[in-house]
């Protein structure tokens, strides 16, 4: 075992994801002062993204290139990176927290019988161990934990640390890819609605509830978020509303939907159930408009407005406008 | 067809959570404890998939004693035989819970296995995705849909900005999310036959965690929390405090 840290980047049609950076900047800060930073690529033709992964201080890049690994495969790439770990023998193995991460990590942990910490907020050395906090309840308590023994895997929760870059030697090692047949693999990405930013990678989140009263009244929570400008913000919903079949459960945010930490929630019409507030209580600042000045929404909210939608957000939503221009 | 659905005993999603004085676990003073909401969608699948195409469903979980009540559960629900692996004491880690599962599985051989997508106590889900590295079989994470056709399946499940579609073999774990379908409520007949149902008791053994829990502490406080003001007129306080407080426009 040695004392480096291996990054799982990654990649769907050679576009690496904004968490993977920021894996690799922990990752980065995590190796300083003990050993090195490594990474490790799966896909059909990877090697091309070698400078791009080296900018945030890989000094060593594991890469894994097979056809049968163009598309992710949940058994294929978890044999991979099991490869890339033995090879590598790091002390820590760092994933993003998202669906592919979610899916890879506990593989890799269990081929290689390590223990697997999911959706970490904080990861520190303490001393020679390693230390892990993850929030659990959904939030309603954080759990800290200790690893026994190495490697160890973590999965880190998107935007919970900046990416910053750092250049690192990058140097590329190729490593083979796993023999047979896939046991599992995608076959098909179905593309959501277009150029909308993923709920969990948003800056922004604007979330609406049964306070909108009538599905057809959702476009008022789309103004606002659009308002932002493109890529910035996205729309999630209430359990409530899910439940009610105004909108997919793929936007509700909440302990049986998504946990969010943008820097900026707005909760339009939602009450503020311990099942929302569940999931989205670490945003860095909540906004609340809602009518119901004792609506428990508000013991969260920075910043609340009491007051009717229909009238607060459409003047919310050309402030936005005007003011990001 | 052979067809396992793991479950699990949690506190309900709308329980007030309070670390307890060891500072290690959670008082369970006035929480109600149920079955875990996301297992629901598993032990659904399993019931449907028996329809479709015989066989039976075993329901499992590790716990102790009390975990008794959300496997009658599932048996009212119409699972034909549960099976309580009993563990008391510091909880399992996602990875010793695996390894003792993968043990059983290998016993019981189903062809399917089903269970929740994560267990909203602990959030780690990770056991389903574990087990079928341990056992060599595919998976199928977060299931939004599912279909069985001649010995292989294909799902879909959500990812970012999308969905993507997944095609595997059989045997498998398939991990479900809400939306899967509609689970089904246990009728008083399904009630009373519940309490027929088979209930195999056996221990948890050589069970070793690789993480020790250091703390469990209260979510960080959150910063005074401020009503603006009323009406459409609030919105210029609001839009100063965030231009100028908050910093984010």
């Amino acid at each position: 075992m040695s004392n480096d840290i291996l990054v799982f980047v990654e990649q769907r049609d050679g576009k690496i994801k904004k968490a993977s950076f920021e894996a690799l900047t922990l990752g980065r800060e995590l190796a300083s002062g003990r050993g090195a930073l490594q990474a490790v690529v799966v896909g059909g033709s990877v090697s091309g993204l070698a400078p791009e992964i080296a900018k945030y201080g890989a000094e060593k890049i594991y890469t894994v290139e097979a056809d049968k690994l163009a598309a992710y495969s949940g058994h294929g790439w978890s044999e991979a990176v099991a490869a890339a770990v033995s090879e590598s023998s790091p002390a820590v193995v760092l994933f993003a927290h998202t669906a592919m991460g979610k899916d890879l990590a506990p593989r890799v942990a269990a081929l290689r019988g390590t223990g697997l910490v999911t959706d970490a907020t904080s990861i520190v050395f303490e001393g020679e161990e390693i230390e892990v906090t993850k929030p659990v309840y959904a939030g309603k308590a954080y759990k800290k934990v200790r690893a026994a023994g190495s490697p160890f895997c973590v999965t880190v929760r998107p935007n919970s640390h900046p990416a910053e870059e750092a250049a690192g030697a990058g140097e590329v090692v190729p490593i083979g890819g796993p023999e047979g047949d896939l046991r599992d693999f995608v076959q098909e990405i179905l593309a959501g609605s277009g150029d909308r930013i993923p709920l969990q990678e948003a800056s922004v989140v604007v979330s609406g509830g049964r306070g909108m009263k009538d599905p057809e009244h959702w476009k008022l929570v789309e103004d606002l978020a659009a308002a932002f400008g493109p890529g910035v913000a996205a729309v999630g919903a209430s359990r409530a509303v899910v439940d009610a079949g105004w909108r997919p459960h793929s936007e509700q945010v909440g302990q049986t939907g998504k946990v969010v930490s943008p820097t900026l929630y707005i909760a339009l019409g939602i009450s503020g159930a311990i099942q929302h507030l569940a999931g989205m209580s670490t945003a860095k600042y909540i906004v609340a408009v809602n009518k119901d000045p004792e609506a428990p929404i508000f013991k969260v909210a920075n910043y609340g407005i009491v007051g009717d939608v229909f009238e607060v957000v459409p003047a919310l939503t050309e402030a936005v406008k005007a003011a990001v221009g | 067809m052979e067809i396992l659905a793991l479950v699990k005993r949690v506190p309900a999603t709308d329980s007030k959570i309070k670390v307890a004085g060891d500072g290690k676990s959670i008082d369970p003073q006035g929480i109600e404890f149920v079955l875990n909401p996301y297992d629901e969608f598993a032990v659904e699948q399993a019931l449907k998939t028996k329809e479709a195409l015989g066989g039976t469903v075993t329901v499992l979980t590790v716990g102790g004693p009390e975990s008794q009540k959300e496997l009658r559960t599932c048996l009212a629900m119409g699972a034909d035989k549960a099976v309580l692996m009993k563990h008391e004491g510091p909880e399992l880690d996602a990875h010793a819970l695996a390894t003792v599962l993968a043990a059983k599985i290998e016993e019981l051989h189903p062809d399917l296995v089903f269970c929740g997508r994560q267990a909203v106590d602990t959030d780690d889900a990770q056991v389903g995705q574990r087990l079928a590295a341990l056992l060599g079989w595919s998976c199928l994470s977060d299931a939004g849909t599912f279909e069985l056709s001649d010995g292989s399946w294909t799902g879909t499940r959500d990812i970012e900005g999308g969905k993507e579609s997944v095609k595997g073999s059989l045997p498998a774990v398939i991990t479900c999310n809400k939306g899967l379908n509609e689970p089904r409520y246990p009728n008083l007949k399904g009630i009373m036959m519940a309490k027929k149902k088979p209930l195999e008791e056996c221990e948890v053994q050589g069970a070793e965690n690789k993480e020790t829990l250091v703390a469990l502490t209260p979510p960080p406080a959150r910063p005074e929390p401020a009503i603006l003001g009323e009406g459409p007129e609030a919105v210029a306080v609001l839009m100063d405090k965030l231009k100028n407080e908050a910093k984010v426009l």
